[in-house]
């Protein structure tokens, strides 16, 4: 009774509970769960993937996320890829080619159609490759992807890391050594150092 | 049993004011021989200009100086009749047609719609959407709605028992009797339909022969109606005329509207969808533009069809003026509404797929969504194709795991269309080589070197060259 009353009375402290959420969108890979502030990708959000050049390792990044997507109902959409995906090579890595649609675009409708995508609401995530995309029109992406519940992913040439970007997520592929290096994170810290990105 | 007639005061006009967009111009519709040209209906501007229908033209010319004059055309009336019998289909199984107005029994629907003054709600929505004025009526038998309707909007005799007391206070006039009958009987004396009714039947006979009691029979649902029961037809074609010519675009989203409407009214009717339909422009001297929208599966929401048609419009971009507008539509499959799962995790506002699917092709064309599927060629310009995506995710297709080939390197993510030379410093090679050596029996036999490489960049590259050598390069791929 006595434990009680002071419990009632405020005068004990309870301690926090920890947060236990489970990252929502986990990347797959470890290590880079590790210093996102989400746990993995920012959900419903925009992620910019800047890369030196093609093939070095960007779908690699997200085959654990596509596999992973490619089980549920929504499938992930494909917008204007640079090439065409090697069906052989991403059922390797265990994404479902049937769960996976391209989208063939010009130019100018390339971010039409993925901000109508996003903003549809039953796409798991859509991918896209623009060559010319504005901060505006970043940020209508972010918009779509937030409103349609859905992951959005930008691959950029790396030369544009110093341009502000309203993205939730930037991450840097470098080659020499392979590492990771995350530009922007929202909701965190930005991690100081580059992680190790060994993907073949 | 219970029967509703829609009785359609002003069908032949209203089939004409439909397809202009809300003219505030004064119209007249005019029949008779070319010499002596006499209204039949007037709009509400030409009505306030004092313009009435039986006047002749020459003297509504003299009270108003403008207004457009439509020639009455019969086979035009027909066309909306039908469609008017269409639309009241998606009610009733048993629609009939009578002169200026439609009759279908309700009384098997009252489970589906609820009782009749809601159903008379849901008709009158319906048909002030379309754009036609109506009267509307209910009684036990076909004919007696019909007299009811003309003599007052919205009454209704929902009881057999009732219906010749109902029936009872009916001007002889206005109760659906064959003109010649109706003056006779006015000219005895017999000014309701009650006192007919009342009246010895033998006398009746006598002074006009069968058809008089046989009639009455009909009205009271003594008799057999015999009306022929209509059969909505298996295809839908509706064409707007323009007048003058449409050069812009934007112009005919419009009557497009309009049409498109038509057409999700009719198929709501069939309870069927649409798949493939044509738009036909017609321009002059008897050219056309036809656009075909063909769907990834059949749809009827009115919404839907008019934003995948405007797209596939709008990218037509024929400049030619257009003189009519036509929608034309033979393939009607069943349509099917597609559910949603309770438990579904998607925003509420979320499009499905095959709607998402249907506004990219709209605007990018009708083969801008494909998947990739492997094939069991083992070349890798061959190893997969294109198929346009569908309504459902297939499962697996192709090859199974079981049938996979032995392949003794990892394939890339990325393929490139065609094998391009590799420029710059020689590649480090990292794993390989892969042999292939295949395809003798086409033609197009390949035997090459796959290897693994590493350029000066970073970059993972799938390479080969010709078996047993050591380049030049041909790059096939990247390990993205």
């Amino acid at each position: 009774m006595a434990a009680l009353s002071l419990a009632f009375s405020n005068q004990v402290w309870r301690g926090r509970a920890a947060p236990i959420a489970a990252p929502a969108q986990p990347t797959g890979w470890p290590q880079l769960d590790a210093v996102l502030p989400a746990g993995g990708w920012p959900d419903a959000a925009l992620t910019e993937i800047l890369i030196p050049a093609d093939g070095v390792g960007e779908l690699q990044l997200l085959m654990p996320t596509l596999a992973r997507l490619a089980q549920t109902e929504r499938p992930v959409l494909l917008i204007a890829p640079p090439y065409a995906p090697c069906v052989a090579g991403w059922r390797a890595r265990g994404v479902d080619m049937a769960h996976v649609e391209i989208v063939a675009a010009d130019e100018q409708r390339t971010l039409w159609a993925m901000e109508q995508a996003l903003r549809a609401g039953c796409c798991s995530a859509v991918l896209a490759w623009p060559r010319q995309i504005e901060e505006r029109q970043l940020r209508r992406l972010q918009v779509a992807a937030d409103s349609g519940r859905a992951l959005a992913f930008v691959f950029r040439d790396r030369r544009h890391a110093a341009q502000t970007s309203p993205a939730a997520l930037r991450i840097e592929i470098e080659t020499q050594p392979a590492q990771l290096r995350v530009r922007k994170c929202r909701g965190g810290p930005v991690p100081a150092q580059p992680i190790a990105f060994e993907w073949d | 049993m219970l029967w509703a007639c829609i009785s359609l005061p002003h069908l032949a006009l209203d089939g004409v004011l439909r397809q202009r967009a809300g003219t505030q111009a004064p119209l007249v519709l005019m029949d008779g021989p070319q010499r002596a040209r006499a209204l039949m209906d007037v709009n509400e501007p030409a009505s306030r200009a004092g313009l009435r229908a039986g006047q002749p033209l020459t003297a509504a010319r003299a009270l108003l100086a403008h207004f457009e004059a439509v020639p009455f055309d019969a086979g035009e009336v027909e066309h909306w009749h039908r469609f008017l019998a269409a639309v009241a289909y998606r009610y009733s199984s048993e629609v009939a047609l009578l002169p200026n107005a439609i009759v279908l029994e309700v009384g098997h629907s009252r489970t589906l719609f609820g009782p009749w003054p809601e159903l008379a709600q849901r008709l009158r929505e319906d048909l002030a959407q379309l754009g036609f004025r109506h009267r509307l009526a209910a009684a036990p038998a076909p004919h007696a709605a019909r007299a009811l309707a003309e003599h007052a909007d919205g009454s209704a005799i929902l009881d057999a028992k009732d219906l010749r007391a109902g029936l009872s206070h009916l001007p002889v006039m206005r109760s659906g009797l064959p003109d010649a009958m109706a003056t006779t009987l006015m000219e005895m004396g017999l000014r309701t339909l009650g006192q007919v009714l009342a009246a010895p039947r033998e006398g009746l006979r006598r002074r006009f022969g069968n058809e008089l009691p046989q009639v009455l029979d009909r009205l009271t649902g003594a008799a057999p109606d015999g009306l022929a029961r209509y059969r909505p037809p298996d295809h839908f074609a509706q064409r707007i005329e323009f007048e003058p010519e449409i050069e812009n675009l934007s112009a005919l989203l419009f009557p497009l509207r309009r049409l498109i409407g038509d057409l999700a009214a009719y198929l709501s009717g069939r309870d069927g969808g649409v798949q493939r339909f044509t738009i036909e422009l017609e321009h002059r001297a008897n050219d056309s533009t036809r656009v075909q929208v063909g769907l990834l599966e059949p749809l009827r929401d009115a919404e839907a069809l008019f934003e995948f048609s405007r797209g596939r419009l709008e990218a037509q971009r024929s400049g030619a003026p257009v003189r009519a507008l036509r929608v034309l539509a033979d393939e009607l499959p069943p349509f099917v509404p597609s559910g949603r799962d309770l438990f579904d995790r998607r925003p509420a506002h979320a499009l499905s797929m095959t709607q998402l699917r249907e506004r990219l092709r709209a605007r990018l064309g009708d083969r801008a969504l494909y998947q990739l599927h492997d094939t069991l060629d083992p070349r890798p310009e061959r190893a997969q194709d294109n198929r346009i995506s569908a309504f459902r995710l297939e499962g697996k297709a192709g090859r199974d795991d079981e049938a996979a080939l032995d392949e003794i390197l990892p394939r890339p993510t990325w393929l490139l269309e065609r094998p391009i030379p590799l420029r710059g410093a020689a590649p480090e090679l990292i794993a390989g080589p892969e042999r292939l050596e295949t395809g003798w029996w086409d033609g197009a036999p390949v035997r090459r070197d796959y290897y693994v490489a590493q350029t000066s960049q970073g970059q993972r590259a799938w390479i080969f060259c010709a078996a047993g050598q050591r380049g030049p390069w041909m790059l096939h791929g990247w390990f993205a």
